[in-house]
């Protein structure tokens, strides 16, 4: 079962990492990109609870791809720079390309990967899951974290078939895709002493990875999350209102004459 | 009179009610679109089993190994839910060739190829068991995996959707 | 609703102009504010004030979603995830209506439970009850639609079991399918319909709620005794008494489901709806919604197709016979020790069979469902009937008001109830 994780936009009061979105990115764009696509515009980049890249740089990054735009006044398709409202190109041209590159399946697209994944937890975890404060939503996130530290040796009595790989958690143990990340392999911003600010390792990697398709998948979790709770504020203090009107209307019947759920009365004798 | 006014009336209701609920059929291009496909057999290796589509409709293409067809044919018909003889499944000559539907009969899931008691087709949904003559043996599925219309075009050619010679396909209830 | 014993007297002479030619006033007057109202109901009485409130907010957050939502094959997951990230707050009213459906059955579920529980579809109720039944029936036609609509992994394939029942029933069932797909399989023409139904059905329930208050303000609120108003003291007036605990138990109602719209919105979703409808391959666990689940679990319990299919409609079926095959003089099981018992172990059951209903047809799994399943209808078809010919009942309270008086010693000031319900309607 996949490790969980502590993850910043995780909680009632979660947000997203700034920073770590931005090298999620960049692992992305190093890495993963090579075989999958992500449909997000670049435009999107920008957003405020994601990348928080300037308009700038977005300009510039969506720049250096080459999107195909037509048919012009002859009637032929040509190339020109993207816009920051340009979609992420994928590198294949289409599924059927991209599964003839790949051994017969196309990998799959990774924008809402993080919500297209998840485990179970069974009972009674599964109730606790929901339980405010304890609640627990970021199954697919720690799928993908683990997945990517999950490549092994795979056991001596387990046979993996021609063209897959051993991994402890995807589900059969046999992937196609074979282990994406090693250490040192995408360089991240240095520090003020000239080293990394955070680790280079796969670990660390998977872990800004897996927050970036997050974030991909889930834009507008920060909105979300702070939004829910300013209306939580609200339907209480509403609601506590509600219940002293409701007191004071009902008075004159000589107070609560009913009971609460689960309080029925039973009668003369209960 | 009575009887005549009330008897036209439902006449006419009938007639308004007629292409309300024929226009709920499949149209015109969805049935142009069942046009039959052929399939080429020659890239299929012995005990691969290939999907595809007609009429929207997920077919599998098996070409079986010699115990495969030999487990589907020494069978004691009797005790099948749906006896059917593996040689009223597959064209004569072509033992090694069967042509299913590839969804159970139960609620209509994708079985999986290989797997399953039998080594013919597991479905995930609901537990049906399915040999390797795609006949049920198992579970709550009520019929064997009917076999579409096809016929050999050439020995390494399939036209599914077009039935010429004698009818091998007893069922096409789908 | 009734057209007599109105107590409204208009006030300004146009509302007399008005009330002389269209007579709405006197008509909310009778049913909303001088309908008389049992004194001892709990909040279980709310929730049927909370179920129109919840039809409301799916109907209005459905139809602003239905202005960026496109119902086409090849469109529709993307239209839905546009509606996620490009529509200003349309997170936000997804997230609602998905979310607002399981409210919508948690609910009615409770809502039903109360009425099993109290005895609510007894004499003179039984109209209220069917009707009741009938909206239970297009709530369930409507989210199964609706649960359509997004075109991931799940939606195609729960339309695919689901339209497949159809092809149970003898003789016509192949003909039936093929006209709710439109073609030979689940695709295009199938979404557009559904989209369509989808759309109109709860216009339709809106309607069966108008019917299901009418008959409910005919025959008058069933109460915790189950003893019928009897005097002025009895009852109160609706308004404000009713309207503003049920505006209270709405607005906590609405926290608990803000709760699962802000920061749990996927719980009650499935991992695989994130992925496109994709008709070659089926996901490793076809789930319904949760609010299918016990009868899913029914459904597969029977090891034979048109059996299970017979299995699960009659489970629904069941619940429209219970005003005939309940044999028990009195209403509420508060004074009924035998059958409480066996009704909160009918509720256990019920659970039980939504858990087995979410776990693989396997093993230990298939025979606990079996063993459910035949307890489910054990319940309806020999529990009821027989307990209700032999148990004794615990004395009735004389009156509703000797129980809250007996509770709580309040003043018992008769409060101007006016109408007793033998006179309405």
């Amino acid at each position: 079962m996949p490790s969980r994780e502590t993850w910043s936009f995780a909680g009632v009061f979660g947000t997203f990492d700034t920073a770590q979105l931005q090298r999620g990115f960049k692992v992305y764009r190093e890495v993963c990109s090579a075989c999958h696509q992500m449909r997000i515009p670049f435009r999107t980049l920008t957003q405020n609870g994601g990348p928080q890249f300037s308009n700038a740089q977005v300009t510039a990054l969506a720049a250096e791809y080459k999107i195909q735009d037509g048919p012009n006044d002859s009637g032929d398709m040509f190339e020109r720079p993207g816009r920051a409202a340009d979609y992420i190109p994928w590198t294949f041209a289409n599924e059927n390309q991209a599964a003839a590159a790949n051994g017969g399946k196309a990998p799959p697209q990774l924008t809402i990967m993080a919500k297209a994944r998840g485990y179970e937890r069974g009972f009674p975890w599964f109730i606790v899951d929901v339980i405010p404060f304890l609640q627990y939503q970021e199954h697919g996130v720690d799928y993908i974290h683990s997945l990517l530290n999950g490549y092994e040796t795979a056991p001596s009595d387990f046979k993996v078939p021609q063209g897959g790989y051993y991994n402890k958690y995807f589900p059969g143990h046999v992937i196609a895709m074979p282990k994406p990340l090693s250490d040192g392999q995408v360089d991240y911003p240095k520090g003020a002493d000239g080293k990394p600010v955070v680790p280079e390792t796969v670990d660390q990697y998977s872990r800004d990875i897996a927050a970036f398709l997050m974030w991909s998948a889930e834009p507008a979790l920060d909105q979300r999350k702070r939004m829910g709770f300013m209306v939580m504020i609200f339907l209480g203090v509403f609601a506590y209102l509600m219940y002293y009107v409701k007191k004071k209307v009902w008075a004159p019947l000589g107070g609560e004459a009913e009971g609460l759920p689960g309080t029925a009365p039973l009668g003369p004798t209960g | 009179m009575m009887i005549a006014t009330g008897a036209a009336g439902a006449v006419g209701v009938a007639s308004l009610v007629w292409p309300f609920v024929s226009s709920m059929a499949p149209d015109a291009v969805t049935i142009a679109a069942g046009a039959p496909v052929d399939v080429d057999l020659g890239p299929i290796a012995e005990g691969a089993i290939v999907k595809v589509f007609w009429r929207g409709k997920l077919i599998f293409v098996r070409n079986r190994t010699k115990k495969e067809i030999e487990d589907a044919e020494t069978v004691n018909l009797a005790s099948l839910p749906d006896p059917q003889p593996d040689s009223a499944r597959v064209k004569q000559g072509k033992a090694n060739w069967l042509i299913v539907y590839g969804n159970c009969t139960h609620l209509g899931c994708v079985p999986l190829g290989h797997e399953g008691p039998y080594e013919g087709w597991f479905c995930p949904c609901h537990g049906s068991i399915y040999d390797t003559s795609g006949r049920v043996r198992g579970g709550p599925a009520p019929a064997n995996l009917p076999v579409p219309p096809y016929t050999f075009v050439s020995d390494a050619k399939i036209r599914i959707g077009e039935e010429t010679k004698t009818p091998a396909a007893k069922t096409e209830a789908t | 609703m009734s057209q007599h014993a109105t107590t409204y007297v208009p006030k300004s002479a146009f509302a007399k102009w008005f009330e002389s030619r269209l007579p709405i006033a006197g008509l909310v007057h009778s049913s909303f504010v001088a309908f008389p109202v049992p004194r001892n109901l709990t909040y279980f009485w709310t929730f049927g004030a909370i179920l129109i409130f919840m039809l409301g907010e799916q109907i209005v957050s459905g139809v602003w979603l239905a202005m960026h939502y496109i119902p086409q094959a090849t469109m529709a997951f993307d239209s839905v995830e546009s509606i996620m990230r490009d529509v200003n707050y349309g997170w936000l009213l997804r997230y609602l209506h998905a979310n607002g459906a399981s409210m919508f059955f948690i609910a009615v579920y409770i809502h039903i439970f109360r009425g099993l529980y109290y005895g609510s579809y007894k004499a003179p109720r039984e109209i209220l009850w069917l009707l009741g039944v009938i909206i239970f029936l297009l709530m369930m036609a409507t989210a199964f639609m609706g649960y359509v609509l997004p075109w991931g992994q799940m939606s195609f394939w729960g339309a695919t079991v689901i339209t497949n029942l159809f092809s149970a029933i003898p003789l016509v069932g192949d003909t039936v399918v093929s006209l709710l797909w439109g073609g030979y399989s689940v695709g295009n023409p199938t979404l557009n319909r559904f989209f369509a139904l989808h759309y109109l059905l709860p216009f339709m329930i809106a309607g069966v709620v108008v019917l299901h208050v009418w008959a409910l303000h005919v025959v008058g609120q069933n109460n915790p005794t189950g003893v019928p108003i009897k005097s002025a003291q009895d009852s109160m007036p609706f308004t404000p008494y009713a309207t503003i605990k049920d505006v209270f138990a709405t607005i906590v109602f609405v926290m608990f489901f803000a709760w699962w719209v802000f920061f749990v919105p996927n719980y009650l979703g499935h991992a695989d709806n994130y992925v496109p409808a994709n008709p070659a391959v089926t996901p490793a666990h076809i789930v319904p919604e949760w609010y299918f689940l016990p009868f899913y679990a029914i459904l597969r319990a029977i090891p034979d197709k048109l059996g299970g299919v017979v299995a699960m409609v009659g489970a629904i079926v069941m619940l429209a016979l219970v005003p005939w095959l309940d044999t028990s003089r009195i209403r509420s099981s508060n004074y009924r020790p035998m059958y409480r018992q066996f009704f909160w172990v009918f509720c256990i059951v019920c659970v039980l069979l939504g858990w087995l209903g979410a776990k693989p047809p396997e093993g230990g799994y298939v025979i606990a469902s079996r063993v459910c399943t035949a307890w489910y209808f054990i319940h309806f078809l020999v529990i009821l009937p027989v307990i209700g010919l032999f148990e004794t009942p615990k004395p009735l309270p004389s009156s509703i008001i000797e129980t809250v008086l007996g509770r709580k010693g309040g003043s018992g000031i008769p409060i101007g109830a006016t109408a007793e319900p033998s006179t309405k309607g």
